[in-house]
Order: C-alpha cells, then sequence, then structure tokens
C-alpha cells in the first residue's frame, strides 16, 4: 500500500537555509543545496522549500537553488513562499519544482488556486493553509485562517476553507497549525483530522514537530497522508532514517 | 555506440524532470532531446513520452502538434517509454471528462479510483499520491536490479485496465489491485513517474536505455 511520507522542509531566505543547521561533514552548512541532497541520501519521500525571502531583489536565489537541486535529486520538490501569480508557478515548475504552494495569495485571490489548477493541473498545486485554533474551552472546536505568520485572522473557517480551495482544484493541502508551529509539542492532531476527513485530497501534517512520536501521532491520530518537519531534522537531532525506522516500529507505513 | 533519446514534448507537463533524469543515467556521448518534431521523434533511437493532466487535454494537445503518427509509429517501432498520462493515452478510452477517446494502441480503458473508499478504517485519498509498491507480475529486462516490490512515486486518480492481462508487467494496491506497468514487445509504460522515483527510477530508465529488443 501507499507509503506515509516524510517531508523536511528547509526555510530559505535570499538562498541560505535558516534556522542554523549543523550537520556534521557538511561544509557550507546553511547552502540548501547541499541540505537537500542530504535528505536525497537519507531517504526523504519529497523536499520542501519555503522561501522567506523578503527582499524582492532575492527571489531569484530561490529558482537558482531549485534547479540546482533538481538536476541531481530525483524526488519531488515543492516550492512555496512568495507564489502569486500563473507566471510564479511556471517559472517554478521549469526550474524543476513538481509542485508548488500558495498560501496567503489563495486567501486573497481564491481564484489563482483555480486558475493555476487549469493551467497547470492540480498535481501540482498544494494549497498552504496556516490555521488557529479560534474556540474556546466548552465550545466546538473551531479554526480559522490566519496570514502573517498567523498574526492577521481573516475570519475564513479553516475546515470550510480546505474544502474550498479542493473544490477551486488544489491536490494537495499543506496543513500548518499556527499554534503550534516552532512549539515542539506536536501537532494539533484534532485540526489534523478534521481536515483530513474532511476534504478527498491528501493533507500534509506541519507545525510542532519536536519527537518521533509526534510523527506516528501525526498519521496515526492525525489522519495525515504526509508528515512535514524542519527543526529536527536541521538539527541532526534525528536523520530521516531514524524517523522512518521509528515509524516503521510502530506499525506506520513508510518507505524504507 | 552513442544514442539519440527523444523526450516528446507536447506541451503537457514539466518535461524538466523527466529529461534531467534521463541525462543523469544516460551514457557520454547519448544525446538527450526534447522535441514536439514528429522528424525528430522518429530518427530518435529511442523515445519517452511524458504527460500530465486531464486525458481529454492530452489528447487536444497531441493533436494540435500533430503527433498522433509520430508516437503511434515510434510505439510500433523503437523502445518506447511512456510515463503517466504517457501510459494512459495509449488505451482506447477514458472516464476522465465524461469520456475521451484516446490513441487506442492497447485494447483497454482507463478508470477512476472510487470515490469514499475505506480500507482498514482509513479513508483513501485522490489522488494516490506517494511512494507505493510494484508487483513485479513478469520477468522483463527493465526490471533488471531493480527488487520485487520496490517502491515508485505516484501521483494520479485514474488507472488503466487492459483487455490482454498478459500486457500487465506490474501491478499496484492503492484498494484496488490495479496495472500499474504495461509492456508490450518494444513498448513499456508506467503509471508512476520513474524520474521522481530515487534509485528504483533512475535504474529503470538506466535498463531502458540499454534495452536491446
Amino acid at each position: 500500500m501507499l507509503a506515509k511520507r516524510i517531508i523536511p522542509c528547509l526555510d530559505v531566505d535570499a538562498g541560505r537555509v535558516v534556522k542554523g543547521v549543523k550537520f556534521v561533514e557538511i561544509r557550507d552548512a546553511g547552502d540548501p543545496v547541499e541540505v537537500a541532497r542530504r535528505y536525497n541520501e537519507e531517504g526523504a519521500d519529497e523536499i520542501t522549500f519555503l522561501d522567506i525571502t523578503a527582499s524582492s531583489d532575492d527571489r531569484d536565489t530561490i529558482v537558482h537553488v531549485v534547479e540546482e537541486v533538481a538536476s541531481e535529486v530525483f524526488i519531488p520538490l515543492t516550492v512555496g513562499g512568495g507564489i502569486r501569480t500563473t507566471e510564479d508557478v511556471r517559472r517554478m515548475l521549469n526550474a524543476g519544482a513538481d509542485k508548488v504552494a500558495i498560501n496567503t495569495a489563495a486567501v486573497f485571490n481564491p481564484e489563482f488556486v483555480k486558475e493555476a489548477a487549469g493551467r497547470f493541473g492540480s498535481q501540482c498545486i498544494v494549497v498552504a493553509i496556516d490555521a488557529k485554533k479560534v474556540s474556546g474551552e466548552n465550545e466546538p472546536l473551531k479554526w480559522e485562517i490566519f496570514t502573517h505568520g498567523g498574526r492577521k485572522p481573516t475570519g475564513l473557517d479553516a475546515i470550510e476553507w480546505a474544502r474550498k480551495m479542493v473544490d477551486y482544484g488544489a491536490g494537495e493541502i499543506l496543513l500548518t497549525s499556527m499554534d503550534r508551529d516552532g512549539t515542539k509539542i506536536g501537532f494539533d492532531l484534532a485540526l489534523t483530522r478534521a481536515i483530513s476527513e474532511a476534504v478527498s485530497v491528501p493533507v500534509i501534517a506541519s507545525g510542532g514537530v519536536g519527537e518521533l512520536q509526534h510523527l506516528v501521532d501525526g498519521v496515526v491520530e492525525g489522519a495525515a497522508d504526509a508528515v512535514l518537519a524542519a527543526s529536527i531534522f536541521h538539527f541532526a537531532e534525528y536523520s530521516i532514517g531514524e524517523a522512518k525506522q521509528y515509524m516503521a516500529e510502530r506499525g506506520v507505513e513508510v518507505k524504507l | 555506440m552513442s544514442k539519440t533519446i527523444a523526450v516528446i514534448d507536447y506541451g503537457m507537463g514539466n518535461l524538466r524532470s523527466v529529461s534531467k533524469a534521463v541525462g543523469h543515467v544516460a551514457d557520454a556521448g547519448d544525446r538527450v532531446i526534447v522535441t514536439d518534431e514528429p522528424d525528430k521523434i522518429l530518427s530518435a533511437d529511442r523515445v519517452v513520452f511524458p504527460g500530465q493532466g486531464a486525458a481529454r487535454d492530452c489528447m487536444a494537445a497531441i493533436s494540435d502538434h500533430h503527433l498522433n503518427k509520430a508516437v503511434l509509429d515510434a510505439a510500433h517501432s523503437k523502445p518506447f517509454f511512456g510515463i503517466c498520462m504517457g501510459l494512459q493515452v495509449l488505451m482506447q478510452f477514458s472516464e476522465e471528462n465524461d469520456g475521451a477517446d484516446l490513441l487506442g494502441l492497447i485494447p483497454g480503458h482507463v478508470t477512476r479510483f472510487p470515490d469514499d473508499h475505506v480500507v482498514e478504517g482509513q479513508h483513501l485519498k485522490i489522488p494516490q499520491m506517494g511512494w507505493n509498491r510494484v508487483h513485479q507480475e513478469s520477468a522483463h529486462p527493465l526490471w533488471e536490479g531493480i527488487d520485487q516490490d520496490s517502491r515508485f512515486y505516484f501521483v494520479h486518480s485514474y488507472y488503466v485496465v487492459p483487455e490482454d492481462d498478459s500486457l500487465v508487467a506490474g501491478t499496484t494496491d492503492y484498494g484496488v489491485n490495479f496495472a500499474s506497468v504495461l509492456a508490450r514487445d518494444n513498448l513499456f509504460a508506467t503509471q508512476f513517474h520513474p524520474e521522481k522515483s530515487a534509485d528504483a527510477g533512475l535504474r529503470l530508465m538506466k535498463n531502458f536505455l540499454n534495452w536491446n529488443i
């Protein structure tokens, strides 16, 4: 059967991996090409690049990173961050990306998702959703879409939004819990399960991984089809291989 | 002897990763060309036929590029590797887009995974996206050096149902056990993406380049 995917995510700022990386034997620890190469050798199922470059002048650097990685790493590559027009999508696909993740632009202009999926196919359109819990204690669970790194509420219900994005042509949902992102206490499993059960397409859980058990929880309790993590792999706390071994020992089907 | 490998470009999908992967496993001196010109396709030593997107769009694009005959001729005459939609459009008919006629090279049709399919308590997502096992149903030179039940990368909502079971060179289980590889004479076609399937995929493409029929 289909394996659950483990996807390391590289946050790239002006051509450098940020959050710090401490791989042994890698000379330039912040070079996204070297990091991607290492993840590929460790058996990553896909690699996601999130371009967090603030200056538009430096945006071309991610294109070169993708080009270089795609010429030697033969697994699926996803690029997110700053994808606002079909021209942005085209450039990334031409550079060698297999999928693009659309986030903020989808919130401000949902038709863009439709346009991009219509032109390039749903298989390469991932919609990234940043959700935050807005229900109080003793209230039915409710999550809302936030933008600007979780600072700005949009009033959009996360489950309804996910369904709408799939109707508009999203082939996959990258779901990040803004409550959990960076906390290392694990995914928001209730959110993950709610979204995964609400849509027909695969859901990637993101935000909060601090230990390997969290990855298992994401697929078993959260019903995620894939799990994405950054810092546990960046800081070489665990290799991708160790993560997969751990998951396999707990009955999760993974590609070893 | 150096070879020319033509990757057929009919405007459906990104061919960069396919041509990169072929180039990666090609011998020094081999030429990999990405082309929509029938002459170049027919004069190449080997042909790779990729494809993405909806069945009807693919058929329209093949027709718009005047490639129907070149694709069929190549598929009859030289080592020919179909990938994803490049497998599906070889069949006669697809249920996608409320029905679409295909190239009709292989008797059979293309159908969609069942909606709301639950296996072991898990709702199966459509598209199938990720790494699944391919069970080699028959010995074939392209399987050389690839372990039985190796995993390859899939992204698809539809799968082929050939009339002749003997053409099925590989099967995959995604709630239904479907034909993920068809092989006939000089033709080998996969539902998965070898160009995105790491070592197993590269080995398969390498075997294709070395395949002597």
